[in-house]
């Protein structure tokens, strides 16, 4: 079976995007950016990474510009396809504002930026759980001023990661992730793109990652 | 609204000293106009010129076989093999930052990152040296809070990792704290862009953000002065920054850069669009033709002057290949950026400025580039200098509890644990990180190479007040073992140097013996200085200055970057092994300061030859993976560094120092130089102790790792939680 081909979003204020792109080759993608201003997305994409940064500056909430880019209406119908889908931290932070995840990101409970090392359990990743097990614990770091989540009221979300030992930013249950109903689209505040290496602390992040391109994987040839 | 008439009255508040007002008169020939008169007080300003500083600057050594690039561009660049380079410098935003500290420290790291890329380098890593007053003081308390979270907001937002640094607190800062931020970058060795405007005819063009009335003067009044009781009415000089689009600038610099049409590159920082043009003309010796009227302007009716002062943020000045401006163009619109023509490269070596369709400058650019005056200000010896490094130990009351003088000096502002800073700073983005901050130096990869760089900034101000002489060579030593702990070889230095007025004999007394000691210590390691900053007028009427502070930013550098060794313990049951000699030495030093308030006695003495045995001692062994730790030994000594190892590992540790004939608190506390802490599992103990005696260093097996107790003969067994405890409590506590 070939390579997952995927494309990782780059808007203005994205800071992770190479890193993303780097870790999903290291975890065996073929990766290619996919620029903003872009209203089409590359033929025969299996999937679409989403990467932290300051989209637009994040002035205003974070990711809240972002998901009005020419780009996010192609993403948009990407996932509702039931292509995979995984935003990390601000990537997080967009697919909510964008609707693609249910609930909201919002400052953390110190009002201070925190970059620490977490532990995760992996609860239910969706359609990310080759190499997810329920009950997986993952050593990842955060870095962010708004990861807080926050549910929709009327939507229980389906929870794919839980902070161990007490979440870092006042998350609400302690939810570090969430998938939507579909499974197809999950998005967390650590991450994994800099969990791929031992030598730089952990190399944990690489078996989310490796899940995300399974799921690209089983997500094309089902089509 | 028109230009007042220039008079000498109006020249002196723009800071300029009858002498150089007469100057002013010899070069034009004339009586300068208003705009001329803005340009002659940023370029003559000690800020932009250097001109108390630089028959000192002059005499530190600035060759080496690594340096690619000295001082005079934007930031110093070294080779670091492979085909790469690194672009590194550490400049001063302390004014700034006293009077707004969120905006000042922001704008500060701003800086800096453009010093780098626009020099063609990406931006790797970030370092911040920070001093402040006393934490009890809830003004200081106020300024921490507001510089962390502007280095932060600006870092963080920018993508660029902050590894580390140092935060230090003295009441000598009270009045004016100082933020040194540092930044290191990476390019291809053939592809660094210099300052430089060549080739008359070409465009000179303008990109990044608009011109606003932000900053105006922010070099000449603002960081070439003393403070007064108007200080705060100085708010208005700080520059305002936007680090998204500096990230924007970044990629579209780099874009451009990439196109080949890109002559040369220059930030406007200090004294913006006058100080750039200047430079770059000066150092091509060419001329400009400025039309004001075409810079992007954020307001409206903005006058010649301020146009020509303005210190906005986000902004550059290229020079490109003229038939190609629509290649630049191109990559400024991709990344939604102002790009604009403002002038052209002239041959005349004249500076001409139009505003409205008038000529309202036309200077000679070498007079005021180049040939800026440079005085030899008097300089004097402190009287007291002899009488405060006068200590008798024999006056020293003995120790009675050095379990409660540890957990105290643990608990101590300026030995506690900075994790309440780092952790408000990204230190990841770019996944290079391998060591983080809160060790000694900090580790990154070289992207795409199996090599690393060792990253460091020190300076003991203690030391230095006591003897600027001694405390400078100290803080190159010191910075130069920081870099070698982790296994790094020491490369090359950047230096800011942080003094009072330079007017007062005394401050340039202390300035001129800290360079004299800085030059010998790097002569005698053989480290080139490539660059950095001059910070002057760091004094307040009525409160005195603050202690010299000749910050060292220190890289080395790692072939293989996976033997970088931690500086935390990794395991139980390892050997502990102390290297170097401990001397009955407590002048200056932090147990004195801590355990009795008592600031004086000589700083310990230096010796460079055995600082150099000991880095090489640590190369070779990282080199062979003898080492699971190793840890510089020097604020606080050999008990400080014994009780860090333990607390950020979790293993705790019995160990018996060699106590020949010192007394106790000596023993633990002194802070002989030329020592480290290493831990080895025991199969290769015997390997690094036959490796230090091969170099020549001392090495003696003191302990081994374990248990949940920190036990230091003599006479120190505390609890690990319970020092933990107390040394991660104090900067939460007090700053929330």
């Amino acid at each position: 079976m070939s390579a997952a081909r995927v494309g990782v979003l780059v808007f203005p204020g994205s800071l992770d995007d190479r890193d993303m792109l780097r870790g999903l080759e290291l975890c065996g993608a073929e990766a290619q950016f996919l620029w903003h201003k872009d209203a089409r997305l590359p033929e025969s994409l299996d999937g679409i990474g989403v990467p932290g940064g300051f989209s637009y500056g994040d002035y205003l909430r974070c990711g809240a510009m972002a998901r009005f880019s020419p780009v996010m209406r192609a993403v948009l119908e990407f996932a509702q396809s039931g292509k995979p889908v995984l935003g990390v931290c601000n990537g997080f932070q967009i697919l909510c504002e964008a609707g693609l995840l249910p609930g909201v990101l919002v400052r953390n409970r110190d009002l201070k930026y925190v970059c620490q090392d977490v532990r995760v359990a992996v609860e239910d990743p969706g359609k990310f759980r080759a190499e997810l097990p329920a009950g997986r614990g993952l050593v990842m770091p955060v870095k962010h001023g708004e990861g807080a989540y926050v549910p929709d009221p009327d939507h229980k979300p389906r929870v794919a990661f839980r902070y161990v030992g007490g979440s870092p930013n006042g998350s609400t249950d302690d939810i570090a992730g969430v998938a939507n109903a579909a499974g197809n689209v999950v998005g967390l505040m650590p991450h994994p793109e800099h969990a791929t290496d031992p030598l730089l602390g952990s190399s944990d992040g690489g078996a989310l990652l490796r899940s995300f391109l399974a799921a690209c994987v089983a997500a094309r040839t089902r089509r | 609204m028109s230009d007042p008439e220039v008079t000498d009255q109006l020249a002196r508040e723009h800071g300029l000293s009858d002498h150089e007002i007469a100057l002013i008169g010899e070069v034009l020939g004339r009586r300068p106009s208003f705009a001329e008169l803005g340009i002659f007080s940023v370029m003559w300003s000690e800020h932009c010129s250097y001109k108390s500083s630089r028959r000192y600057l002059q005499k530190l050594p600035t060759k080496g076989a690594c340096v690619v690039q000295g001082p005079g561009e934007n930031a110093g660049v070294i080779d670091v093999g492979d085909g790469n380079v690194a672009v590194f410098k550490i400049e001063s935003h302390n004014h700034p930052s006293y009077v707004e500290p969120h905006g000042g420290a922001a704008t500060g790291v701003g800086g800096i990152l453009r010093d780098i890329f626009t020099m063609g380098a990406r931006p790797l890593a970030s370092l911040d040296s920070l001093r402040f007053g006393p934490l009890d003081d809830p003004h200081q308390r106020y300024l921490v809070r507001g510089v962390v979270a502007g280095i932060g907001d600006y870092g963080n937002a920018f993508g660029c990792a902050t590894v580390g640094g140092e935060v230090t607190f003295h009441p000598r800062y009270r009045k004016n704290v100082l933020v040194n931020a540092m930044n290191l970058g990476i390019a291809r060795a053939d592809q660094i862009f210099l300052a430089k405007a060549a080739g008359p005819g070409n465009p000179v063009i303008y990109v990044g953000s608009k011109t606003g009335r932000d900053g105006i003067h922010g070099a000449s009044l603002l960081a070439s002065a003393e403070f007064d009781a108007d200080t705060d009415a100085k708010r208005p000089t700080v520059q305002l920054g936007d680090p998204f689009t500096e990230k924007l600038l970044l990629e579209a610099c780099l874009e451009a850069m990439a196109t080949g049409a890109v002559v040369g590159i220059q930030d406007m920082g200090a004294a913006g669009l006058t100080c750039s043009s200047f430079e770059m003309a000066s150092r091509s010796g060419t001329g400009i033709e400025m039309d004001l009227d075409a810079v992007p302007q954020r307001e409206s009716n903005m006058s010649a002057y301020e146009l020509l002062l303005s210190e906005s943020q986000e902004r550059m000045l290229l020079v490109a290949e003229k038939g190609r401006e629509q290649e630049i163009f191109a990559v400024f619109r991709k990344w939604d950026l102002d790009a604009a023509i403002v002038g052209r490269v002239t041959s005349d070596g004249h500076m001409r400025v139009r505003w409205h369709g008038q000529v309202v400058a036309d200077v000679p650019v070498d007079p005021i580039a180049a040939n800026a005056p440079v005085y030899d200000r008097p300089t004097a010896r402190p009287a007291d200098f002899e009488e405060r490094q006068k200590l008798d130990l024999a006056q020293l009351a003995p120790e009675s509890d050095p379990s409660a003088a540890l957990l105290q000096l643990l608990a101590s502002p300026n030995l506690c644990s900075r994790e309440w800073v780092y952790r408000q700073y990204d230190q990841l983005v770019g996944s290079s990180t391998v060591l983080r901050p809160g060790g000694d130096a900090a580790v990154v990869r070289i992207p795409e190479t199996e090599r690393g760089l060792a990253l460091t900034t020190d300076c003991n101000p203690r030391y230095c007040a006591l003897d600027p002489y001694l405390g400078a060579q100290h803080a190159v030593a010191e910075a130069a073992r920081n870099v070698a702990v982790t296994g790094a070889r020491p490369l090359a230095v950047t230096n800011c140097l942080n003094f009072g007025s330079p007017e007062r004999p005394e401050a340039m007394w202390e300035f001129a013996e800290a360079t004299r000691g800085m030059g010998d210590a790097c002569r005698a390691l053989g480290l080139p200085i490539t660059g950095g900053n001059v910070s002057f007028y760091n004094e307040t009427a009525g409160e005195g200055a603050i202690p010299p502070t000749p910050t060292i930013g220190l890289v080395g550098i790692l072939d293989d970057v996976t033997c970088a060794v931690p500086a935390a313990f990794r395991g139980a049951g390892d050997d502990v092994i102390l290297l170097g000699e401990t001397r009955s030495e407590l002048g200056a030093s932090e147990y004195l300061a801590v355990r009795h308030g008592i600031e004086r006695g000589a700083p310990p003495a230096l010796d460079l030859a055995a600082e150099q045995r000991l880095q090489k001692l640590l190369a070779a062994a990282a080199a062979r993976r003898l080492m699971r730790s190793a840890h510089d030994c020097s604020d606080g000594g050999a008990a400080l560094a014994l009780a860090e190892c333990a607390i950020r590992s979790g293993f705790g540790l019995d160990v018996a120092l060699p106590a020949t004939g010192l007394r106790p608190e000596v023993a633990l506390f002194a802070e002989s130089c030329a020592r480290a802490l290493v831990s080895c599992s025991p199969s290769n103990s015997a390997a690094f102790l036959a490796l230090a005696r091969e170099h020549g260093v001392p090495a003696a097996r003191i302990g081994q790792t374990g248990g949940v107790r920190i036990r230091i003969a003599p006479g120190v067994d505390v609890s690990l939680p319970e020092a933990h405890d107390l040394w991660a409590r104090t900067l939460p506590e007090a700053l929330g």
